[in-house]
C-alpha cells in the first residue's frame, strides 16, 4: 500500500504544470452557460488539444496521450490547482467517447473523437425525456426504421449544454413491442442542427441557458450513427456508466481545489471561529474523496469492475458540492447574494448535483440494493 | 501508487476477523465491564501472539518495528468486534517509551501481551487502569510510572473502565514524544471506530432483513434503506482516510481521519438504534456494545473539535 507516485508520473505532473503555468488564462473565461463564454470555452479546448492535453488518458492516435488513468487524475488535480476553465467538452469526452471506445466502430472513433478533443464539435447528452428521468427505461422518443437509416421523432429534455452544442446522443425506443422496457433501445447520434431537430433552450435557476429541449420531428440518422447493435442501446448505455467512466465524471482535483480556494477565503474572512468546523470538513472531504478515488482506480487497475461503487462516489460527491460553496457563501455574507460572483455561480451549479446523472435517490437505492443486499420494494 | 492493502494485510485482516469471532467477545465484553478480568485477559493474551501490540514495538525491543497501516487494519478488526481494554492506550504507551533504558524494561512485555499499559495526561481517566499493568502519567516534568489508581468511574460505554491515576511515581522519561504518541492514539482509536461503524451497519443491516411490518421487511422502505445508503457512504469515504493516515502519520491526517471515522461510526450508531427499534434500546441486546462504544470512542483521545482544528491549523497539511 502506497500514495507516492512512479518518478515517471511525477515529471508528467511536472509537464502538466508548467503547461498550465503558461497557458491558462490570466482573467477567467465568461461563463459556459453564455453564448459569448461556450466560444471562449471551445477556443480553450482547442488550445489545450493543440498540445495533448485535452483528453491526456485517450491513445495518441485520437489526440490523448495514453496517459492512463493514474495520470489523468494528475493532470486533473494540476488542472484544478491551476484555476484552468470548466470543461465545455466533458459530456462529450467523459459520456460519450467511453462507450466509443467500448462498442464503437473503428470508423466511428476515428470521425468522432478528434474534433472532439479539438473542441470543434461539442456534445450534448440527450436522455431524459418528460416522463422517464429517474426511470429512464421508461423513455418514448422513437427511432424508426429508414432506407440507410433511422428516422427519430419524440421529445428530450433537461439536455445539458445544447442550447449551443453542436450534436447529441441519447436512447431512442426502436421496437414498440419489446417484452421489458429497457429492451429494444437503439444508441444514436445525432446533429442539433439537422433539419426535423428544434432546440429550445431552457433557463436554469439563474436564468442561464445551461440546458435545452429537444423536439424531434422524423429527424433522419444514417445506421453508420448507431452505437453498438440496434435494439441493445440500454447494455451499451450503460456497460460504461458504473465502470472508469464512474470515476471520471467528476474529478478530486476538482474538490481539493475548491476546498482549498475555500480555506484561503476565510483565513482573508480572519478565519471566523464560526465557520471553522464546516471549513474543516471540507478540507477533510475532499482528502477523503481524493483517497477513495485512488483506491478505486488501484481496484480498477488491478482488473476489478467499479459497477455499483460509483453510486457512492455520486451521492458524496454531488452533497460534498453543495456544502462547500454555501459554506462559501455564509463566509462571504451580504456579498454572498451577488449573483455573478465565482461561489455564487460554482453554488448554483451545484444544486443541480443530486438531481442529474441520476438521482441521489436512485443512488441510494442502488447502494442499498446491490452493496448492501436489501431486498427490492416500491420506491 | 497503489492504494490497496496487500494479500498479506488482508490476510492478518482476516486470520483476527476468524480469532475474534470464534472467541465470543460479547460475554467477554459484559465480564469485563463487571470488572471481572479473567476471559478478558484469556483474550488479550491472543490478540497479542496475533501480533498486535508487537506492531507498536521496535524490533530491539522484541517488536514487529512500527508499522501503523498494520496497526490499523488490526485496529478496525478490534473495533468490528468490540474488543475490551485499553488497546488504544497500550500502543500509545509504546509509542511513548522511546528512551533505551525504560523502553528495554518495559516494552518487551507489552510486545507479548504479558503487560497491558494505560496512559493519560495528569488529571484525565485512564482507560481501564485497574486492569493495567503498567500505568503510565503524563505530567509536566515528563513521563511518570503512576503507582496506582483511584476508584473505578462508570462510562457511558459500560466497558470503558475510568480510573483516575495517583499521582507520583518514577520518572520514566523527562521529554516523551507526546505528539508522535497523540497520534499514534487518535489513528488506532480512528481505526477501531471505523471497525464499530462497519460492525453497526452489518448487524443493522441483518437486522432490516429479517425484520417484518406491514408483511415485509422493513429493509425493503425506501426511508430504512437511504439511512442505511447514508451510513454505507460516510463509512466507505472513512476507510481511505484511516489508510491514508497510517502511511504518512502526518497529525493533520491522522485528525482528519478520527473526525471522519468516528463521525460516520457514531452517525452510523443513531441510524442502527432507529432501525433496531426499542430492542436496541436495551442493555441485553448485543448492539449496545458498539452503540455506546461509538460514542465513548468519539471524545477519546481528542474530541471532533479538536480535531477540526488540528486540521486547519495544521502547517503538515500536504492536500
Amino acid at each position: 500500500m502506497d500514495l507516492a507516485f512512479a518518478p515517471q508520473d511525477e515529471a508528467f505532473r511536472a509537464e502538466a504544470r508548467a503547461w498550465l503555468e503558461a497557458h491558462v488564462p490570466a482573467v477567467p473565461l465568461p461563463s459556459l452557460e453564455t453564448e459569448e463564454g461556450f466560444a471562449a470555452h471551445r477556443a480553450w479546448e482547442a488550445e489545450l488539444a493543440a498540445d495533448r492535453w485535452s483528453v491526456v488518458n485517450w491513445p495518441a492516435a485520437y489526440g490523448g496521450r495514453d496517459a492512463g488513468l493514474l495520470r489523468w487524475l494528475v493532470f486533473e488535480e494540476e488542472y484544478y490547482a491551476a484555476g484552468a476553465p470548466g470543461r465545455v467538452g466533458q459530456n462529450g469526452i467523459s459520456l460519450l467517447a467511453p462507450t466509443l471506445f467500448d462498442h464503437g466502430t473503428e470508423e466511428q472513433r476515428a470521425r468522432v473523437l478528434p474534433p472532439m478533443a479539438r473542441g470543434e464539435v461539442i456534445w450534448a447528452q440527450a436522455w431524459s425525456e418528460p416522463e422517464a428521468g429517474s426511470d429512464l427505461a421508461s423513455l418514448r422518443s422513437k427511432a424508426v426504421r429508414a432506407p440507410g437509416g433511422w428516422r427519430l421523432s419524440g421529445q428530450k429534455t433537461w439536455s445539458s449544454r445544447a442550447a449551443f452544442a453542436d450534436r447529441a446522443f441519447g436512447l431512442f425506443r426502436s421496437e414498440s413491442r419489446a417484452p421489458k422496457p429497457h429492451q429494444g433501445l437503439t444508441y444514436l447520434m445525432f446533429d442539433l442542427r439537422a433539419p426535423g431537430v428544434t432546440v429550445r433552450p431552457i433557463a436554469r435557476l439563474d436564468g442561464k441557458p445551461a440546458f435545452a429541449e429537444l423536439f424531434l420531428d422524423e429527424v433522419f440518422v444514417p445506421d453508420e450513427d448507431v452505437i453498438g447493435e440496434p435494439g441493445q442501446g440500454w447494455r451499451v448505455a450503460m456497460a460504461t456508466a458504473g465502470n472508469e467512466r464512474g470515476l471520471m465524471l467528476r474529478s478530486p482535483g476538482r474538490f481539493l481545489a475548491g476546498a482549498d480556494r475555500l480555506f484561503r477565503l476565510w483565513r482573508a474572512e480572519g478565519s471566523p471561529q464560526d465557520t471553522e468546523d464546516r471549513v474543516a470538513d471540507a478540507l477533510i472531504g475532499a482528502r477523503a474523496y481524493q483517497l477513495f478515488t485512488y483506491a478505486a482506480a488501484s481496484r480498477f487497475l488491478d482488473g476489478a469492475l467499479l459497477g455499483p461503487e460509483s453510486s457512492l462516489n455520486k451521492v458524496f460527491w454531488s452533497e460534498y458540492d453543495i456544502a462547500l460553496s454555501e459554506t462559501a457563501l455564509d463566509l462571504l455574507g451580504a456579498q454572498g447574494e451577488a449573483a455573478d460572483t465565482d461561489w455564487s455561480q460554482r453554488y448554483v451549479f451545484a444544486l443541480a448535483g443530486p438531481i442529474y446523472a441520476g438521482t441521489n435517490e436512485i443512488q441510494r437505492d442502488i447502494i442499498a440494493e446491490r452493496l448492501l443486499g436489501l431486498p427490492k420494494g416500491r420506491r | 501508487m497503489r492504494f490497496l492493502l496487500d494479500a498479506e494485510q488482508r490476510a492478518f485482516a482476516d486470520s483476527l476477523d476468524a480469532m475474534l469471532t470464534a472467541a465470543d467477545t460479547p460475554s467477554v465484553v459484559r465480564d469485563w465491564s463487571r470488572g471481572e478480568q479473567a476471559s478478558g485477559r484469556a483474550l488479550w493474551s491472543r490478540i497479542a501472539e496475533a501480533g498486535v501490540f508487537a506492531l507498536a514495538v521496535p524490533e530491539v525491543y522484541e517488536g514487529l518495528g512500527r508499522r501503523p497501516v498494520e496497526l490499523a487494519v488490526a485496529f478496525v478488526e478490534l473495533g468490528r468486534h468490540a474488543v475490551p481494554g485499553p488497546l488504544v492506550e497500550t500502543v500509545t504507551a509504546a509509542a511513548l517509551l522511546t528512551e533505551p533504558g525504560p523502553a528495554k524494561r518495559l516494552l518487551p512485555a507489552l510486545a507479548s501481551g504479558e503487560a497491558m499499559a494505560t496512559v493519560a495526561p495528569s488529571g484525565s481517566y485512564a482507560l481501564d487502569g485497574d486492569a493495567a499493568t503498567t500505568r503510565l502519567a503524563l505530567t509536566s516534568d515528563g513521563l511518570r510510572l503512576a503507582p496506582g489508581h483511584g476508584p473505578v468511574r462508570r462510562c457511558l460505554d459500560p466497558a470503558r473502565r475510568l480510573t483516575p491515576l495517583t499521582p507520583g511515581g518514577e520518572l520514566l522519561v523527562p521529554h516523551p514524544p507526546v505528539a508522535h504518541a497523540l497520534t499514534t492514539a487518535r489513528l488506532t482509536t480512528a481505526a477501531q471506530a471505523l471497525g464499530v461503524g462497519l460492525a453497526l451497519l452489518d448487524r443493522t443491516v441483518a437486522y432490516v432483513k429479517q425484520r417484518s411490518q406491514f408483511g415485509v421487511p422493513i429493509g425493503s422502505f425506501q426511508a430504512v434503506k437511504h439511512r442505511l445508503a447514508d451510513a454505507k457512504i460516510a463509512l466507505e469515504f472513512a476507510r481511505p482516510l484511516v489508510f491514508g493516515a497510517a502511511l504518512s502519520m502526518s497529525p493533520a491526517e491522522v485528525a482528519a481521519a478520527k473526525v471522519a471515522a468516528c463521525e460516520a461510526a457514531y452517525a452510523t450508531a443513531r441510524t442502527a438504534l432507529q432501525l433496531h427499534g426499542a430492542i436496541g434500546y436495551t442493555a441485553e441486546y448485543d448492539l449496545s456494545l458498539w452503540l455506546t462504544k461509538a460514542r465513548a470512542l468519539r471524545s477519546a483521545w481528542g474530541s471532533p473539535r479538536e480535531c477540526r482544528n488540528v486540521v486547519v491549523s495544521a502547517r503538515d497539511r500536504r492536500w
